[in-house]
């Protein structure tokens, strides 16, 4: 079972009181865009073994999106982050090229 | 090959059972091969099969990375039905329900297709609704089900209990012809025939990078050197994005942990399938006497063939709603695989933008059931380079012309 931290409320819980919410960081395509690109938002993922930089929503909790950066190999949560981030911030990407280092779920 | 018969059986007898031969060789992977097949699942066996057996392709390899049959293919509940709302799935899912009918003859090999009838319970109005209307689907399309009254159902399953407080059951979707088979015999049934062929099945062979030249594959690298190809089939469920990403492509999957358990053995008390897609649990009974018990996916991208304990609870808190005895039952193992979802949760059979390769996957958390029919479609896709009639729906352009094949809304969503 993993445990979440909740960036906006800081509450620490297990699954069961959040609700993924899948990839993140995706841009969205808007008028204008080859039907390549908008095929891509919509259905294309990354599905990563390895990490994965994805949504969450604290659904029993205080409501808010946030997201986790989390290997889909060893289930573990490298942290999470605000929902106005575009990217992982440096204390995270430095958890990540740390485990990296020491094996396969940090990849 | 020596054949299993009843004079093979019985000659062994006097003789102590010396005879045997393997069922399929340890093969090392040659430097060519006019196909290859990554992934020595049910799917991908059935597959090299059908190449060989219908389009004359033998010089083939599957390459698997652990051994054979032991990702999905032995971790499903091993339930065999075709009553799907859509007219491609249907005809797909239905091949594969006749083929099994008679594949213990074609492989000669038993794979303990058991007919036994299936029921899908509707615990809603809106199910109820929705089983009616996939019955005339049904009916239009040639699959023989029928919806059934709640004292039909009690008739079907004794240990029912129809009037539970929250999910009363209100009828059933009622597929005679439905059933079970035995998962692992399925792939030793696979294996053993392409064997026979020729082909060569490598096991503990991972595929490391696929070899691009021109927009054409020209070969893989494994663990076991490089093998050239000019046709490559990837059949390998929860791992197709990986695979996808060497060749420089993505797909639409995520890949997410199913679980399954199943029971301490018990006496015969349920002797046909049952599916209750409300609570997302599914149930039958296998020969040793073990319930065999499924529920729903993980929400999370998952790797890792773990899953999440909640998941489990939930399905067994439902179904022993539904089946009060199951309450005093012991749970023996329980174990997860990893699935491949679609946003419209229905397969791919595809070309790619890659020349010479193609894609099996997608088939989520339904796959066993449709092992013969996609073997089938996908060997037509390799040896002819072109989908046929089964697999024209399947294709990946149908995400770009929004032209999707809608079961996760329109058929429940366990499998």
């Amino acid at each position: 079972m993993l445990m979440l931290t909740c960036p906006a409320c800081g509450v620490t819980a297990e699954e069961t009181e959040f609700a993924a919410g899948g990839e993140a960081h995706r841009r969205r395509e808007g008028p204008g865009s080859s039907e390549e690109a908008f095929e891509a938002y919509l259905f294309a993922r990354a599905n990563p073994r390895g990490v994965h930089l994805e949504r969450w929503r604290h659904a029993f909790g205080c409501g808010k999106w946030f997201h986790a950066a989390r290997s889909t190999v060893t289930l573990e949560v490298f942290g999470t982050y605000p929902a106005d981030l575009g990217a992982p911030p440096e204390a995270i990407l430095a958890a990540i090229r740390a485990r990296a280092a020491g094996g396969e779920g940090g990849r | 090959m020596r054949r299993y018969s009843l004079f093979a059986l019985a000659r062994e007898a006097l003789r102590g059972h010396t005879g045997w031969g393997r069922a399929w060789g340890a093969a090392a992977p040659r430097a060519a091969y006019d196909a290859i097949i990554v992934g020595a699942g049910g799917h991908g066996l059935a597959t090299a099969y059908y190449l060989g057996r219908n389009h004359g392709l033998r010089n083939v390899a599957v390459l698997e990375k652990g051994w054979l049959g032991g990702g999905n293919t032995g971790r499903n509940t091993t339930i065999v039905r075709s009553n799907y709302l859509q007219d491609a799935s249907a005809a797909i899912y239905e091949k594969a329900r006749s083929l099994f009918e008679t594949l213990s003859q074609d492989l000669n090999f038993n794979v303990m297709f058991s007919p036994r009838g299936l029921l899908m319970l509707a615990q809603t109005e809106h199910e109820v609704r929705g089983y009616r209307r996939t019955a005339h689907a049904n009916a239009l399309q040639g699959v023989e089900t029928a919806f059934i009254p709640p004292a039909r159902v009690r008739e079907l399953v004794p240990a029912i209990r129809l009037e539970g407080p929250r999910y009363p059951v209100l009828g059933a979707l009622w597929q005679a012809r439905g059933g079970t088979a035995r998962h692992d015999a399925v792939a030793w049934g696979y294996a053993r025939a392409c064997a026979a062929m020729g082909m060569d099945i490598v096991e503990n062979c991972a595929v490391t990078g696929i070899r691009v030249a021109n927009g054409a594959v020209t070969g893989v690298e494994t663990t076991k050197g490089p093998i050239a190809t000019r046709r490559l089939g990837l059949v390998v469920a929860g791992h197709s994005s990986v695979l996808a990403g060497m060749a420089g492509f993505r797909l639409p999957i995520e890949s997410l942990c199913l679980q399954a358990l199943v029971s301490e053995p018990v006496k015969p008390c349920l002797d046909v399938v049952v599916m209750a897609n409300t609570v997302h649990g599914y149930i039958s009974q296998s020969d040793k006497g073990e319930m065999v018990i499924g529920g729903g996916t993980d929400g999370f991208n998952n790797y890792s063939q773990r899953g999440s304990w909640h998941h489990v609870e939930e399905t067994l808190r439902a179904l022993t709603e539904t089946f009060p005895m199951l309450s005093r039952l012991k749970m023996l193992r329980q174990w997860g695989g990893i699935v491949d979802m679609t946003g419209d949760r229905s397969p791919i059979l595809s070309t790619t933008p890659v020349d010479g390769i193609f894609v099996n996957c997608g088939w989520g958390t339904g796959g066993f059931k449709a092992i013969p029919g996609s073997g089938w479609a996908m060997a037509e896709l390799m040896a002819t380079g072109a989908p046929g009639p089964l697999a024209a729906a399947f294709t990946l352009n149908r995400f770009r012309e929004g032209r999707f094949i809608d079961e996760s809304v329109a058929a429940g969503v366990a499998h």
